[in-house]
Protein backbone atom coordinates (compact mmCIF):
# COMPACT_ATOMS: atom_id res chain seq x y z
CA UNK A 1 0.00 0.00 0.00
CA UNK A 2 1.99 2.94 -1.27
CA UNK A 3 -0.27 5.60 0.18
CA UNK A 4 0.05 4.44 3.78
CA UNK A 5 3.68 3.61 3.53
CA UNK A 6 5.76 5.90 5.71
CA UNK A 7 5.42 6.62 9.39
CA UNK A 8 7.24 9.93 9.82
CA UNK A 9 6.26 10.29 13.45
CA UNK A 10 8.59 7.55 14.60
CA UNK A 11 11.58 8.75 16.60
CA UNK A 12 14.66 7.30 14.96
CA UNK A 13 16.38 6.14 18.17
CA UNK A 14 13.35 4.44 19.67
CA UNK A 15 12.27 3.19 16.27
CA UNK A 16 15.70 1.77 15.57
CA UNK A 17 15.64 -0.02 18.89
CA UNK A 18 12.27 -1.52 18.12
CA UNK A 19 13.39 -2.55 14.65
CA UNK A 20 16.49 -4.28 16.04
CA UNK A 21 14.38 -6.04 18.67
CA UNK A 22 11.98 -7.38 16.04
CA UNK A 23 14.88 -8.68 13.92
CA UNK A 24 16.63 -10.19 16.96
CA UNK A 25 13.42 -11.95 18.00
CA UNK A 26 13.11 -13.46 14.51
CA UNK A 27 9.81 -11.68 13.97
CA UNK A 28 8.64 -9.92 10.82
CA UNK A 29 8.95 -6.30 9.78
CA UNK A 30 5.80 -5.04 8.07
CA UNK A 31 5.45 -2.28 5.45
CA UNK A 32 4.43 0.56 7.75
CA UNK A 33 7.07 -0.13 10.39
CA UNK A 34 10.03 2.18 10.61
CA UNK A 35 13.07 0.60 8.96
CA UNK A 36 16.66 1.71 8.30
CA UNK A 37 17.29 3.09 4.83
CA UNK A 38 19.77 0.39 3.94
CA UNK A 39 17.31 -2.33 4.98
CA UNK A 40 14.73 -0.83 2.64
CA UNK A 41 17.27 -0.38 -0.15
CA UNK A 42 18.61 -3.93 0.19
CA UNK A 43 15.09 -5.33 0.03
CA UNK A 44 14.06 -3.23 -2.95
CA UNK A 45 17.17 -4.34 -4.82
CA UNK A 46 16.75 -8.02 -3.97
CA UNK A 47 12.99 -8.27 -4.46
CA UNK A 48 13.11 -6.31 -7.71
CA UNK A 49 15.92 -8.47 -9.06
CA UNK A 50 13.94 -11.52 -8.05
CA UNK A 51 10.77 -10.23 -9.75
CA UNK A 52 12.69 -9.37 -12.91
CA UNK A 53 14.19 -12.87 -12.96
CA UNK A 54 10.75 -14.45 -12.81
CA UNK A 55 9.43 -12.57 -15.82
CA UNK A 56 12.62 -12.72 -17.89
CA UNK A 57 12.74 -16.42 -17.05
CA UNK A 58 9.51 -16.87 -18.99
CA UNK A 59 11.35 -16.28 -22.26
CA UNK A 60 13.69 -19.27 -22.57
CA UNK A 61 10.87 -21.67 -21.78
CA UNK A 62 8.17 -19.91 -23.78
CA UNK A 63 10.53 -20.49 -26.70
CA UNK A 64 9.36 -24.13 -26.67
CA UNK A 65 5.61 -23.74 -26.12
CA UNK A 66 4.79 -23.95 -29.82
CA UNK A 67 7.12 -26.91 -30.29
CA UNK A 68 6.27 -29.00 -27.23
CA UNK A 69 6.22 -32.67 -28.26
CA UNK A 70 2.63 -33.35 -27.16
CA UNK A 71 -0.52 -31.52 -26.17
CA UNK A 72 0.00 -32.63 -22.58
CA UNK A 73 3.55 -31.25 -22.46
CA UNK A 74 2.32 -28.06 -24.07
CA UNK A 75 -0.44 -27.55 -21.49
CA UNK A 76 2.05 -28.22 -18.67
CA UNK A 77 4.59 -25.78 -20.10
CA UNK A 78 1.99 -23.04 -20.55
CA UNK A 79 0.89 -23.51 -16.93
CA UNK A 80 4.48 -23.35 -15.78
CA UNK A 81 5.31 -20.20 -17.72
CA UNK A 82 2.08 -18.61 -16.46
CA UNK A 83 3.16 -19.44 -12.90
CA UNK A 84 6.44 -17.61 -13.49
CA UNK A 85 4.49 -14.53 -14.59
CA UNK A 86 2.51 -14.88 -11.36
CA UNK A 87 5.70 -15.12 -9.31
CA UNK A 88 6.88 -11.90 -10.90
CA UNK A 89 3.61 -10.20 -9.97
CA UNK A 90 3.67 -11.42 -6.33
CA UNK A 91 7.19 -10.08 -6.03
CA UNK A 92 6.53 -6.72 -7.72
CA UNK A 93 3.65 -6.26 -5.26
CA UNK A 94 5.96 -7.06 -2.36
CA UNK A 95 8.52 -4.53 -3.65
CA UNK A 96 5.82 -1.89 -3.99
CA UNK A 97 5.05 -2.09 -0.26
CA UNK A 98 8.51 -0.52 0.18
CA UNK A 99 7.48 2.62 -1.66
CA UNK A 100 8.66 2.02 -5.22
CA UNK A 101 6.13 2.00 -8.05
CA UNK A 102 5.64 -0.82 -10.53
CA UNK A 103 6.46 1.54 -13.40
CA UNK A 104 9.75 2.58 -11.79
CA UNK A 105 10.74 -1.04 -11.29
CA UNK A 106 10.02 -1.92 -14.91
CA UNK A 107 11.91 1.16 -16.10
CA UNK A 108 14.93 0.07 -14.09
CA UNK A 109 14.80 -3.38 -15.67
CA UNK A 110 14.35 -1.99 -19.17
CA UNK A 111 17.19 0.48 -18.76
CA UNK A 112 19.51 -2.15 -17.33
CA UNK A 113 19.76 -0.36 -13.96
CA UNK A 114 18.55 -3.44 -12.11
CA UNK A 115 19.63 -6.97 -12.84
CA UNK A 116 17.94 -10.31 -13.24
CA UNK A 117 19.41 -13.76 -12.71
CA UNK A 118 22.14 -14.38 -15.27
CA UNK A 119 20.95 -17.97 -15.80
CA UNK A 120 18.27 -16.69 -18.18
CA UNK A 121 20.88 -15.37 -20.58
CA UNK A 122 21.57 -18.90 -21.79
CA UNK A 123 19.65 -20.24 -24.80
CA UNK A 124 17.23 -23.19 -24.80
CA UNK A 125 18.53 -25.15 -27.78
CA UNK A 126 16.48 -28.33 -27.55
CA UNK A 127 13.35 -29.70 -25.86
CA UNK A 128 15.61 -31.34 -23.28
CA UNK A 129 16.55 -27.84 -22.11
CA UNK A 130 12.98 -27.39 -20.91
CA UNK A 131 13.43 -30.50 -18.77
CA UNK A 132 16.79 -29.40 -17.42
CA UNK A 133 15.49 -25.93 -16.59
CA UNK A 134 12.72 -27.44 -14.46
CA UNK A 135 15.09 -29.86 -12.78
CA UNK A 136 18.21 -27.70 -12.24
CA UNK A 137 17.14 -24.07 -12.62
CA UNK A 138 13.88 -24.37 -10.70
CA UNK A 139 15.66 -26.78 -8.34
CA UNK A 140 18.31 -24.16 -7.59
CA UNK A 141 15.63 -21.48 -7.28
CA UNK A 142 13.80 -23.61 -4.71
CA UNK A 143 16.99 -24.14 -2.72
CA UNK A 144 17.40 -20.36 -2.63
CA UNK A 145 13.77 -19.59 -1.96
CA UNK A 146 12.79 -22.00 0.80
CA UNK A 147 14.86 -20.12 3.41
CA UNK A 148 13.38 -16.84 2.12
CA UNK A 149 9.98 -17.99 3.38
CA UNK A 150 11.39 -17.02 6.81
CA UNK A 151 12.85 -13.72 5.63
CA UNK A 152 12.46 -10.83 8.07
CA UNK A 153 10.31 -8.74 5.72
CA UNK A 154 6.70 -9.93 5.93
CA UNK A 155 5.44 -9.26 2.38
CA UNK A 156 8.53 -10.87 0.83
CA UNK A 157 8.29 -13.92 3.08
CA UNK A 158 4.59 -14.37 2.29
CA UNK A 159 5.22 -14.07 -1.45
CA UNK A 160 7.92 -16.72 -1.16
CA UNK A 161 5.58 -19.15 0.61
CA UNK A 162 3.22 -18.89 -2.32
CA UNK A 163 6.04 -19.20 -4.86
CA UNK A 164 7.59 -22.25 -3.18
CA UNK A 165 4.28 -24.10 -3.20
CA UNK A 166 4.13 -23.65 -6.97
CA UNK A 167 7.79 -24.37 -7.66
CA UNK A 168 7.67 -28.01 -6.67
CA UNK A 169 5.45 -28.71 -9.67
CA UNK A 170 7.99 -26.96 -11.89
CA UNK A 171 10.85 -29.05 -10.63
CA UNK A 172 8.97 -32.32 -10.97
CA UNK A 173 7.67 -31.72 -14.46
CA UNK A 174 11.23 -30.94 -15.58
CA UNK A 175 12.58 -34.05 -13.93
CA UNK A 176 9.87 -36.12 -15.60
CA UNK A 177 10.66 -34.71 -19.05
CA UNK A 178 14.30 -35.64 -18.56
CA UNK A 179 13.50 -39.05 -17.16
CA UNK A 180 11.46 -39.89 -20.25
CA UNK A 181 14.21 -38.64 -22.57
CA UNK A 182 16.95 -40.39 -20.61
CA UNK A 183 15.09 -43.67 -21.01
CA UNK A 184 14.16 -43.09 -24.64
CA UNK A 185 16.03 -43.60 -27.91
CA UNK A 186 19.81 -43.08 -28.05
CA UNK A 187 19.17 -39.68 -29.67
CA UNK A 188 16.82 -38.64 -26.86
CA UNK A 189 19.32 -39.81 -24.26
CA UNK A 190 22.08 -37.82 -25.93
CA UNK A 191 19.81 -34.79 -26.01
CA UNK A 192 19.15 -35.08 -22.26
CA UNK A 193 22.87 -35.46 -21.53
CA UNK A 194 23.80 -32.53 -23.75
CA UNK A 195 21.30 -30.23 -22.04
CA UNK A 196 22.56 -31.36 -18.62
CA UNK A 197 26.14 -30.64 -19.73
CA UNK A 198 25.23 -27.10 -20.75
CA UNK A 199 23.13 -26.13 -17.72
CA UNK A 200 25.02 -27.73 -14.83
CA UNK A 201 27.65 -25.03 -14.33
CA UNK A 202 25.35 -22.05 -14.92
CA UNK A 203 22.93 -23.53 -12.37
CA UNK A 204 25.72 -23.63 -9.75
CA UNK A 205 26.40 -19.96 -10.52
CA UNK A 206 22.79 -19.11 -9.64
CA UNK A 207 23.77 -18.98 -5.97
CA UNK A 208 26.00 -16.00 -6.63
CA UNK A 209 29.69 -15.39 -6.02
CA UNK A 210 31.60 -17.25 -3.29
CA UNK A 211 30.95 -15.96 0.22
CA UNK A 212 34.34 -14.23 0.41
CA UNK A 213 33.45 -12.05 -2.59
CA UNK A 214 29.76 -11.54 -2.05
CA UNK A 215 29.21 -7.82 -1.67
CA UNK A 216 25.85 -7.79 0.07
CA UNK A 217 25.79 -11.11 1.92
CA UNK A 218 26.89 -10.01 5.39
CA UNK A 219 24.38 -7.20 5.66
CA UNK A 220 21.54 -9.34 4.32
CA UNK A 221 22.35 -12.02 6.90
CA UNK A 222 22.45 -9.48 9.74
CA UNK A 223 19.06 -8.17 8.70
CA UNK A 224 17.53 -11.63 8.52
CA UNK A 225 16.84 -11.23 4.79
CA UNK A 226 19.23 -14.05 3.96
CA UNK A 227 19.48 -17.05 6.28
CA UNK A 228 22.25 -19.06 4.61
CA UNK A 229 25.32 -18.01 2.65
CA UNK A 230 25.74 -18.48 -1.11
CA UNK A 231 28.24 -21.30 -0.61
CA UNK A 232 26.06 -23.12 1.92
CA UNK A 233 23.10 -23.05 -0.45
CA UNK A 234 25.24 -24.12 -3.40
CA UNK A 235 26.49 -27.11 -1.41
CA UNK A 236 22.96 -28.02 -0.42
CA UNK A 237 21.97 -27.94 -4.10
CA UNK A 238 24.88 -30.13 -5.23
CA UNK A 239 24.09 -32.66 -2.50
CA UNK A 240 20.51 -32.74 -3.75
CA UNK A 241 21.14 -33.15 -7.48
CA UNK A 242 23.87 -35.80 -7.44
CA UNK A 243 21.54 -38.66 -6.44
CA UNK A 244 18.86 -37.24 -8.75
CA UNK A 245 21.27 -37.36 -11.69
CA UNK A 246 21.99 -40.99 -10.78
CA UNK A 247 18.28 -41.75 -10.83
CA UNK A 248 18.08 -40.19 -14.29
CA UNK A 249 21.11 -42.13 -15.47
CA UNK A 250 22.75 -38.87 -16.53
CA UNK A 251 26.27 -37.68 -15.79
CA UNK A 252 26.98 -34.28 -14.28
CA UNK A 253 29.85 -32.72 -16.27
CA UNK A 254 32.16 -32.29 -13.31
CA UNK A 255 35.19 -34.61 -12.99
CA UNK A 256 35.84 -33.39 -9.42
CA UNK A 257 32.43 -34.40 -8.17
CA UNK A 258 32.80 -36.99 -5.42
CA UNK A 259 31.46 -37.80 -1.98
CA UNK A 260 33.61 -36.51 0.83
CA UNK A 261 32.90 -38.65 3.90
CA UNK A 262 34.77 -36.29 6.20
CA UNK A 263 32.66 -33.29 5.26
CA UNK A 264 29.53 -35.34 4.76
CA UNK A 265 29.03 -33.50 1.45
CA UNK A 266 29.88 -33.83 -2.21
CA UNK A 267 33.03 -32.03 -3.32
CA UNK A 268 32.65 -30.31 -6.65
CA UNK A 269 34.87 -28.57 -9.17
CA UNK A 270 35.98 -24.99 -9.57
CA UNK A 271 33.32 -22.70 -11.03
CA UNK A 272 34.38 -20.48 -13.94
CA UNK A 273 33.65 -17.12 -12.31
CA UNK A 274 35.07 -15.27 -15.30
CA UNK A 275 32.15 -16.60 -17.33
CA UNK A 276 29.73 -15.53 -14.61
CA UNK A 277 31.17 -12.01 -14.61
CA UNK A 278 30.95 -11.80 -18.39
CA UNK A 279 27.29 -12.86 -18.43
CA UNK A 280 26.51 -10.48 -15.58
CA UNK A 281 28.15 -7.64 -17.54
CA UNK A 282 25.80 -8.28 -20.43
CA UNK A 283 28.01 -10.46 -22.58
CA UNK A 284 26.18 -13.77 -22.21
CA UNK A 285 24.71 -15.54 -25.22
CA UNK A 286 21.21 -13.99 -24.91
CA UNK A 287 21.45 -10.84 -22.77
CA UNK A 288 20.54 -8.45 -25.58
CA UNK A 289 17.79 -10.66 -26.92
CA UNK A 290 16.14 -11.03 -23.49
CA UNK A 291 16.11 -7.32 -22.74
CA UNK A 292 15.04 -6.20 -26.19
CA UNK A 293 12.22 -8.76 -26.21
CA UNK A 294 11.13 -7.54 -22.78
CA UNK A 295 11.17 -3.89 -23.88
CA UNK A 296 9.25 -4.69 -27.04
CA UNK A 297 6.60 -6.67 -25.12
CA UNK A 298 6.16 -3.73 -22.76
CA UNK A 299 5.87 -1.22 -25.58
CA UNK A 300 3.43 -3.40 -27.48
CA UNK A 301 1.28 -3.69 -24.38
CA UNK A 302 0.99 0.09 -23.97
CA UNK A 303 -2.27 0.33 -25.91
CA UNK A 304 -3.84 -2.36 -23.70
CA UNK A 305 -2.95 -0.44 -20.55
CA UNK A 306 -4.33 2.77 -22.05
CA UNK A 307 -7.48 1.14 -23.37
CA UNK A 308 -8.29 -0.47 -20.02
CA UNK A 309 -7.84 2.89 -18.30
CA UNK A 310 -10.04 4.67 -20.84
CA UNK A 311 -12.71 1.99 -20.49
CA UNK A 312 -12.65 2.26 -16.71
CA UNK A 313 -12.93 6.05 -16.90
CA UNK A 314 -15.86 5.83 -19.30
CA UNK A 315 -17.71 3.40 -17.07
CA UNK A 316 -17.07 5.56 -14.03
CA UNK A 317 -18.48 8.63 -15.84
CA UNK A 318 -21.51 6.72 -17.01
CA UNK A 319 -22.18 5.39 -13.52
CA UNK A 320 -21.99 8.94 -12.17
CA UNK A 321 -24.57 10.19 -14.68
CA UNK A 322 -26.96 7.37 -13.99
CA UNK A 323 -26.42 7.81 -10.28
CA UNK A 324 -26.08 4.08 -9.77
CA UNK A 325 -23.06 1.90 -9.17
CA UNK A 326 -21.48 0.44 -12.30
CA UNK B 1 -0.86 7.49 -4.64
CA UNK B 2 -0.01 10.97 -5.76
CA UNK B 3 3.23 10.05 -7.57
CA UNK B 4 1.68 7.22 -9.54
CA UNK B 5 2.59 7.61 -13.21
CA UNK B 6 -0.39 8.15 -15.50
CA UNK B 7 0.54 4.96 -17.28
CA UNK B 8 -0.10 2.85 -14.19
CA UNK B 9 -3.37 1.23 -13.12
CA UNK B 10 -4.36 1.73 -9.47
CA UNK B 11 -3.48 -0.79 -6.76
CA UNK B 12 -6.03 -3.24 -5.32
CA UNK B 13 -5.81 -5.48 -2.29
CA UNK B 14 -7.08 -9.02 -2.83
CA UNK B 15 -8.90 -11.22 -0.31
CA UNK B 16 -9.75 -14.87 -0.89
CA UNK B 17 -12.23 -17.10 0.89
CA UNK B 18 -10.51 -20.48 0.80
CA UNK B 19 -13.61 -22.53 1.62
CA UNK B 20 -17.20 -21.98 2.63
CA UNK B 21 -17.29 -21.25 6.35
CA UNK B 22 -14.00 -19.33 6.39
CA UNK B 23 -13.45 -15.57 6.29
CA UNK B 24 -11.86 -13.86 3.33
CA UNK B 25 -8.12 -13.57 3.95
CA UNK B 26 -5.72 -11.03 2.50
CA UNK B 27 -3.48 -12.71 -0.09
CA UNK B 28 -1.70 -9.83 -1.80
CA UNK B 29 -2.26 -7.01 -4.22
CA UNK B 30 -2.38 -6.24 -7.91
CA UNK B 31 -2.91 -3.44 -10.40
CA UNK B 32 -6.10 -3.07 -12.42
CA UNK B 33 -8.02 -0.32 -14.19
CA UNK B 34 -11.30 -0.87 -12.34
CA UNK B 35 -13.07 -3.26 -9.98
CA UNK B 36 -14.20 -5.73 -12.59
CA UNK B 37 -10.74 -5.83 -14.12
CA UNK B 38 -9.28 -6.32 -10.65
CA UNK B 39 -11.53 -9.33 -10.08
CA UNK B 40 -10.40 -10.89 -13.37
CA UNK B 41 -6.76 -10.32 -12.55
CA UNK B 42 -7.23 -11.62 -9.01
CA UNK B 43 -8.76 -14.78 -10.38
CA UNK B 44 -5.78 -15.35 -12.69
CA UNK B 45 -3.13 -14.38 -10.17
CA UNK B 46 -4.33 -15.78 -6.86
CA UNK B 47 -6.62 -18.71 -7.65
CA UNK B 48 -4.93 -20.79 -10.35
CA UNK B 49 -5.10 -23.88 -8.13
CA UNK B 50 -8.52 -23.77 -6.55
CA UNK B 51 -7.24 -21.64 -3.68
CA UNK B 52 -10.65 -20.12 -3.16
CA UNK B 53 -14.39 -20.03 -3.68
CA UNK B 54 -14.86 -16.26 -3.43
CA UNK B 55 -12.82 -13.09 -4.07
CA UNK B 56 -12.90 -9.56 -2.73
CA UNK B 57 -10.94 -6.73 -4.32
CA UNK B 58 -10.59 -3.42 -2.48
CA UNK B 59 -8.89 -0.25 -3.75
CA UNK B 60 -5.72 -0.01 -1.68
CA UNK B 61 -6.34 3.73 -1.31
CA UNK B 62 -9.63 3.04 0.50
CA UNK B 63 -8.01 1.19 3.37
CA UNK B 64 -7.44 3.10 6.58
CA UNK B 65 -4.80 1.44 8.70
CA UNK B 66 -3.65 2.09 12.25
CA UNK B 67 -0.16 3.52 12.50
CA UNK B 68 2.62 1.33 13.93
CA UNK B 69 3.43 4.15 16.38
CA UNK B 70 -0.06 4.01 17.81
CA UNK B 71 0.42 0.41 18.74
CA UNK B 72 1.04 1.10 22.43
CA UNK B 73 -1.90 3.47 22.76
CA UNK B 74 -4.23 1.09 20.97
CA UNK B 75 -3.18 -2.31 22.14
CA UNK B 76 -1.18 -2.08 25.37
CA UNK B 77 -4.21 -1.29 27.58
CA UNK B 78 -5.32 -4.85 26.92
CA UNK B 79 -2.18 -6.10 28.66
CA UNK B 80 -3.43 -5.34 32.17
CA UNK B 81 -6.93 -6.65 31.60
CA UNK B 82 -6.13 -10.30 32.05
CA UNK B 83 -9.55 -10.72 33.66
CA UNK B 84 -10.90 -10.76 30.10
CA UNK B 85 -9.52 -14.26 29.72
CA UNK B 86 -11.12 -17.34 31.25
CA UNK B 87 -7.79 -18.50 32.65
CA UNK B 88 -7.90 -15.54 35.10
CA UNK B 89 -10.52 -17.29 37.21
CA UNK B 90 -10.00 -20.17 39.59
CA UNK B 91 -12.53 -22.93 39.60
CA UNK B 92 -12.95 -25.39 42.48
CA UNK B 93 -11.71 -28.86 41.66
CA UNK B 94 -14.25 -31.24 40.20
CA UNK B 95 -16.54 -28.58 38.76
CA UNK B 96 -17.17 -29.30 35.10
CA UNK B 97 -18.51 -27.48 32.03
CA UNK B 98 -17.08 -24.14 33.14
FE1 LIG C 1 9.31 -18.91 -10.29
FE1 LIG D 1 9.61 -22.01 -11.45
Amino acid sequence: MVSTETSPRAEPAAARERFDAVIAAGERIEPRDWMPDDYRATLVRQIAQHAHSEIIGMQPEANWITRAPSLKRKAVLIAKVQDEAGHGLYLYSAAETLGVSRAELLDMLHEGRQKYSSIFNYPTLTWADVGVIGWLVDGAAITNQVPLCRCSYGPYARAMVRVCKEESFHQRQGFEILHVLAHGTPEQRAMAQDATDRWYWPSLMMFGPPDAESAHSARSMAYGIKRFSNDELRQRFVDMIVPQADALGLTLPDPDLRWNPERGHYDFGEIDWAEFTQVLKGNGPCNRQRLSHRRAAHAEGAWVREAARAHAAKRARRAEHEGSPA
Amino acid sequence: MSERPLDEWPLWEVFVRARRGLSHTHVGSLHAADAEHALHNARDLYTRRREGVSLWVVPAASITASAPDDREVLFDPADDKVYRHPTFYSVPEGVEHL
